[in-house]
């Protein structure tokens, strides 16, 4: 039992408008401007979209407020709000109501306004009685203990995070889209203002608007749309806890967990992967999801992206649009994650295209290293 | 089971705080310590959970600096507990920078005020400055 391989395909997929949008601009607008560029990607009508799935920190109850600004009466809807990661619980939720029948076209859309509004107001955080008079600077504080773990477990150095910024930055420089425009070098990541430590404010994902959407449909309908079919071809959910205290091991997250489900679906391995789309909020997250996804080791993250090895020429594509940290960080990333995977499937990347890419793996992450959801789309040869 | 009308577990918490003690729960049953206090044991769901009061001692597990604007640094620290539990706190008494995984710590409440009650921090613990077995820097275990 479970999900079928590639019995659904991503058939459009659009950002909003990102970076710093008009002042009054709502998490709704942008939402809808992402959907309605989706919908003219594939080519379906708003009337086609049956399914409707979404979550914002701005908007408490996504699937209802985007469904009336739309004007659409979905019979399906999911408003799953772990986070970051959202999006790829969205797609599994999709693909299992495309599979009974319950919906035919799934709209998955986020929003966010933060950089106008200002992090603090887009995203307040909950009052927790254990770790909140500690005055942790959340989430960068978590992540940086992680670090902290991983520097001392693993011999993880400074340099090897900085790494991780300056790949980013690199691969931003490829894509007109994002919002860092200028070279960066291991020094300048180094030597920026520091934020929690070991992260200075260059191994932090920066704070922008934006949102975008992805449609889905069942393999059948996606062939006979606009564009080459994205198949869904595994994906994978988990959850280990909530806040970073009651994190059992903080060098070790769910990816684990949620990588190996995806892979299991998708028959897949590793070494079968052309391109790396993973949530890089901090520059420890990929080097942990590299880890527990499986494309090294325990504890060599560090060492496998040092020398410019997840940069442009390395030997492993990771985050070509630039990532959180250097090409637009919404609050919640998990859907321009998917989206760059879906576009270097189908070849659209311009100059930071990955020669034959026919096997993309996105992976979020939400919370607080929370919550790990994975999804690997293939091109037509895989299925 | 806690009857949820007359006390909460963070009001029991709170209590214990109230008078220096740095409080935890046990499970009946299994003797596993819970924390953060809770109705039920997590994972095994034993409500049987009797109070106990920490000897406070415990080893820094994680740590980091956060730099506010116009603030000293402020040390955040994830403390592993000797009776088998781990809290979010802080390493005071020293600075910040010098906060180092394995470090024993001892508990110090602080009294809190009108807004804040009374909640636990940690000092540098005398004698043994680091946990037998752990590694002492993060730039003295770099491998390979």
């Amino acid at each position: 039992m479970g999900l079928k391989r590639a019995s659904v395909a991503v058939v459009g997929v659009a950002e909003s408008d990102l970076g710093q949008v008009a002042p009054d601009t709502s998490p709704l607008d942008l939402m809808a401007q992402g959907t309605f560029r989706a919908l003219e990607d594939c080519g379906l009508k708003l009337s086609d979209i049956d399914g409707v799935f979404c979550a914002a920190t701005q908007v408490r109850m996504g699937p209802m407020a985007l469904a009336e600004y739309l004007g659409i009466k979905p019979r399906v809807f999911d408003g799953t709000q772990i986070g970051g990661s959202s999006f790829m619980s969205h797609v599994a939720h999709a693909q299992t109501a495309i599979e009974h029948g319950l919906c035919e076209a799934a709209l998955i859309a986020y929003g966010s306004t933060q950089r106008s509004v200002s992090r603090a107001a887009a995203s307040p955080r909950e009052f927790n009685p254990y770790e909140s008079p500690y005055r942790p600077f959340m989430p960068s504080s978590a992540y940086a203990m992680a670090a902290s773990r991983h520097m001392h477990q693993y011999g993880t150095t400074r340099e090897h995070l900085a790494e991780v910024a300056v790949a980013a930055r690199k691969w931003a420089l490829l894509n007109p889209k994002a919002w860092e425009k200028e070279p960066l070098t291991v020094e300048q990541v180094l030597n920026a203002r520091m934020v929690s430590y070991p992260f200075t404010v260059r191994d932090c994902c920066l704070v922008l608007d934006g949102g975008g959407a992805i449609i889905l449909t069942s393999a059948a309908r996606a062939k006979t749309l606009k564009k080459q079919p994205v198949y869904v071809l595994g994906t994978g959910e988990a959850l280990s806890h909530a806040s970073i205290s009651n994190m059992a091991d903080l060098t070790v997250t769910a990816a684990a967990e949620s990588g190996s489900r995806a892979f299991g679906m998708a028959g897949l391995k590793p070494p079968d992967v052309d391109m790396v789309s993973l949530y890089d909020a901090f520059t420890i997250t990929p080097i942990l999801f590299l880890e527990d996804l499986g494309f090294c080791p325990k504890g060599e993250g560090g060492r496998f992206v040092a020398n410019g090895a997840i940069a442009p020429g390395g030997k492993l594509p990771v985050n070509t649009s630039g990532g959180g940290l250097s090409y637009c960080h919404p609050g919640m990333y998990g859907l321009l994650v998917m989206i760059e995977a879906v576009r270097q499937v189908r070849g659209e990347c311009d100059k930071r295209q990955v020669k034959d890419c026919e096997v993309a793996l996105a992976h979020g992450n939400g919370g607080v290293l929370s919550s790990q959801c994975t999804v690997i789309f293939g091109g037509p040869s895989t299925v | 089971m806690q009857d949820l009308t007359q006390r909460s577990p963070y009001g029991i918490y709170l209590d214990h705080c109230r008078k220096g003690e740095l409080a935890y729960q046990v499970a009946a049953g299994d003797g596993k310590a819970v924390f953060y206090p809770r109705i039920a044991a997590p994972g095994t769901g034993i409500t049987d959970l009797q109070w106990r009061v920490s000897k406070g001692l415990g080893t820094v597990y994680a740590t980091t600096v956060v730099y506010y604007k116009n603030e000293p640094p402020l040390n955040v620290a994830l403390i592993d507990v000797d009776e088998g539990f781990r809290m979010m706190s802080r390493v005071e008494g020293i600075d910040p920078m010098q906060v180092r995984i394995g470090m024993r710590v001892k508990v110090k409440m602080l009294p809190g005020d009108e807004k804040q009650p009374p909640y636990p921090v940690f000092t540098p613990a005398e004698g043994s400055q680091h946990h037998p077995g752990s590694a002492s820097h993060p730039s003295s275990v770099r491998r390979g």
